[in-house]
């Protein structure tokens, strides 16, 4: 399978020197971020201060931001090698019913995580070989899958919410390893094998490549209609992985899950600074846009305002987010080019 | 790719083993019929049979001219809809003097309207609609009342009172009233002051979430308590635990929790769960079979629900082969069905439980 990668490694030295800018490039980026997770946190601390800074508060944000911090580290990877995921949501719901069945919980745990995995993985790779092979456009693919995997998870479920019975998985989300919950774990542990991949493999430096210019990775020996196919599955793993996590805290599976995560998903890798152009990105600027996205829910929530007024703020928050991007973006440019 | 194609070796042959393997597995675990374990899709075999009989023995039972009767509904995705597509068949099953036709269930106001045609010119005798959006379908039932097709109109009300013979649905204000009664009743008679009373709505901008909360408010109000903390969710579950984990956090003492829908119920309990909280009695909505069992054991904090029934789409089946037979309904004094019924929001708790449950719905 990584045949070529021993022979050729012209991709690694080109990729390499796109990696050393992206690098400078990501600190600046994400100083909007940072600015803005500022903002929060003090307008947090201002409006609910004896709510919002409290320990358990910050596991509560930790924790709802787990799920779509995993689902926006896949689609981090799609979206820097060129390509979007719009099925994100529908493989999680897929995957959540999948994997709750009364045949699969028949099975136990293992049979159940196997489940997850495998459903979103594979569905994954099916959007990868329509769209590297098939030559269907990633958005058209996936908006496909969009409504067709939803559509199998209610097919399987019949419309209905499948309650987890299993023990040995229900107490997957009550359980901490030193204190930090088992789902924020889980969130760690992805974005750190993210990280590495994106940053110290082949893999992650044939990402930026085919992102960056598809034509001239093809050129320098890079199997680009294969590595496509790879992002999706990938895409489609993390998903699996959230289904995992999500059917954990709502001890179901719904083809109702991970409604609007390709939106939330999509939201926090652009306000994260990752190109939808393809070809730039990091993995910190994502889970920083996640960040943003639960704090201010969680802090509406602590002030009890209305959901009208939340949406307001969520829209004017993106929007600010992006243009202190652009700004922190230009400077970096600027300092780039001179 | 162009590295081995016409190597089409053992490595393949092996990864295809592989999938094919994987798939099989997959495939066997979509299955959802109940092995030996006791699960949920037993029971709801058997609320589905007592329902029927429940709604058998509100109507005549003698045979008629035989009718047919075109149904129309929402997609069922989730599984208040799927008890109302549910019930209105077994309703219908029951009667040896009706053919059923019912339409695929769609949430697409066009697809929805393309179907009563279709049904019109089918010619069935008689409609039972549940509109995805009751605005958008008046058209479309007017046509058909004025095709010589009565129309029932369930629960999401048509515009006009031209486009339908017959009204049955559910009361969304007296829901709220129900709720507010329960809690305002129980915190006075523990002597609570001043209480923190929380409620976990649904969709915000629906009409029927704005009712339930004004009946919330206004039966609060007359113990003279009202709302502290009102969050809304989107009916689902995983809604239901998002906003209520953040909820608990806001809210260091509750008293009383009113939760809008026991579907999104699943998903605040979870919550509630996992946050350790105790200290609070909290009351649902709708009256799904989970809650009702949840109420039976008693060892939740949910110990109450008030009422939002699917079993209305039975009762509208009903109504429909009577209208179209030319027959009254036994215990009242017309000779015909009534214009519009709505039914009443009873509260289930332990107490009562036991007699409601048959009714429940799984969600």
């Amino acid at each position: 399978m990584n045949d070529t990668a021993t022979t050729l490694d012209p991709e690694s030295t080109s990729g390499s020197s796109s990696i050393s800018l992206g690098d400078r490039l990501t600190g600046l980026q994400n100083l909007g971020l940072v600015a803005v997770l500022v903002l929060a946190f003090v307008t947090g601390w201002l409006t609910a201060p004896e709510n919002f800074l409290d320990a358990n508060n910050f596991l509560t944000i930790l924790k709802s931001a787990a799920v779509i911090g995993v689902v926006s580290v896949g689609m981090t990877f799609v979206i820097i090698g060129g390509g979007i995921d719009l099925s994100v949501g529908a493989i999680v719901a897929l995957a959540s019913v999948w994997g709750t069945t009364l045949a699969s919980q028949n099975m136990g745990l293992g049979g159940m995580l196997t489940a997850f995995i495998l459903v979103g993985t594979a569905t994954g790779l099916v959007n990868g070989v329509l769209i590297a092979y098939g030559k269907i456009v990633s958005f058209i693919a996936t908006l496909a899958m969009l409504v067709s995997a939803r559509g199998l998870a209610q097919y399987i479920s019949g419309g209905q919410t499948q309650v987890v019975e299993v023990s040995a998985f229900r107490s997957l989300n009550n359980g901490d390893v030193f204190g930090v919950p088992n789902l924020v774990v889980m969130l760690i542990l992805v974005a750190a094998i993210g990280w590495v991949l994106l940053n110290r493999t082949t893999f992650g430096r044939r990402t930026f490549a085919v992102g960056g210019n598809g034509e001239a990775a093809r050129l320098a020996g890079i199997n680009v209609k294969r590595h496509t196919m790879w992002l999706f599955g990938l895409s489609g793993l993390a998903c699996g992985i959230a289904a995992i996590m999500i059917v954990a805290r709502t001890t179901t599976g719904s083809s109702t899950h991970g409604e609007l995560y390709e939106l939330d998903a999509i939201g926090a890798v652009v306000i994260g600074g990752t190109s939808l152009a393809g070809g730039r990105g990091t993995i910190v600027g994502t889970i920083l846009g996640v960040l943003v996205f639960t704090v201010m829910t969680n802090i509406f929530v602590l002030n009890n305002l209305t959901t009208d007024i939340q949406n307001i703020a969520k829209g004017v928050i993106i929007v600010l987010a992006v243009l202190l991007q652009a700004r922190a973006q230009r400077g970096s440019d600027a300092a780039a080019h001179s | 790719m162009s590295d081995a194609p016409q190597n089409l070796s053992r490595r393949n042959l092996l990864r295809g083993a592989g999938a094919f393997g994987a798939i099989s597995v997959l495939a066997a675990c979509t299955s959802n019929e109940a092995e030996p374990e006791p699960a949920a899709t037993t029971a709801a075999a058997a609320t589905g049979e007592a329902t029927g009989d429940t709604s058998t023995e509100a109507v005549a039972q003698d045979s008629g001219p035989a009718v047919t009767i075109g149904f129309s509904a929402p997609a069922a995705d989730h599984g208040w809809i799927a008890a109302v597509t549910d019930n209105a068949a077994k309703a219908a099953e029951s009667f040896d003097d009706v053919t059923f036709v019912a339409t695929e269930g769609t949430n697409d106001v066009n697809d929805q309207i393309a179907q009563v045609e279709t049904l019109i010119n089918q010619g069935v005798d008689v409609l039972a609609i549940l509109p995805f959006d009751g605005a958008a379908l008046t058209d479309v039932a007017t046509q058909a009342m004025e095709a010589g097709i009565p129309v029932v109109n369930i629960d999401r009300i048509f515009d006009s009172p031209q486009a339908y013979r017959s009204y049955i649905g559910g009361d969304n204000y007296g829901m709220g009233v129900s709720a507010g009664n329960y809690i305002g009743q129980r915190l006075t008679d523990e002597g609570v002051e001043n209480p923190v009373i929380a409620e976990i709505a649904g969709i915000d901008n629906l009409p029927l979430t704005q009712a339930r909360s004004q009946g919330f408010a206004d039966a609060l109000d007359t113990y003279g308590f009202s709302v502290t903390a009102r969050q809304a969710a989107e009916f689902t579950v995983e809604s239901g635990q998002q906003v209520t984990a953040n909820l608990l956090q806001a809210e260091g003492e509750i008293d009383a929790i009113w939760n809008h829908d026991d579907d999104q119920g699943i998903g605040v309990l979870a919550a509630i769960d996992e946050a350790g909280r105790d200290e609070f009695f909290m009351v649902g909505g709708a009256g799904s079979a989970n809650a009702m069992r949840e109420i039976q054991e008693g060892n939740s904090v949910l110990e109450a629900t008030v009422l939002y029934s699917p079993t209305m789409a039975g009762s509208g089946i009903n109504m429909a082969r009577l209208i179209a037979q030319g027959k009254g309904m036994d215990s009242l004094v017309e000779l015909e069905v009534p214009a519009s019924i709505t039914t009443f929001s009873a509260v289930v708790t332990a107490d009562n439980v036991e007699e409601y449950l048959p009714l429940g719905f799984e969600s």
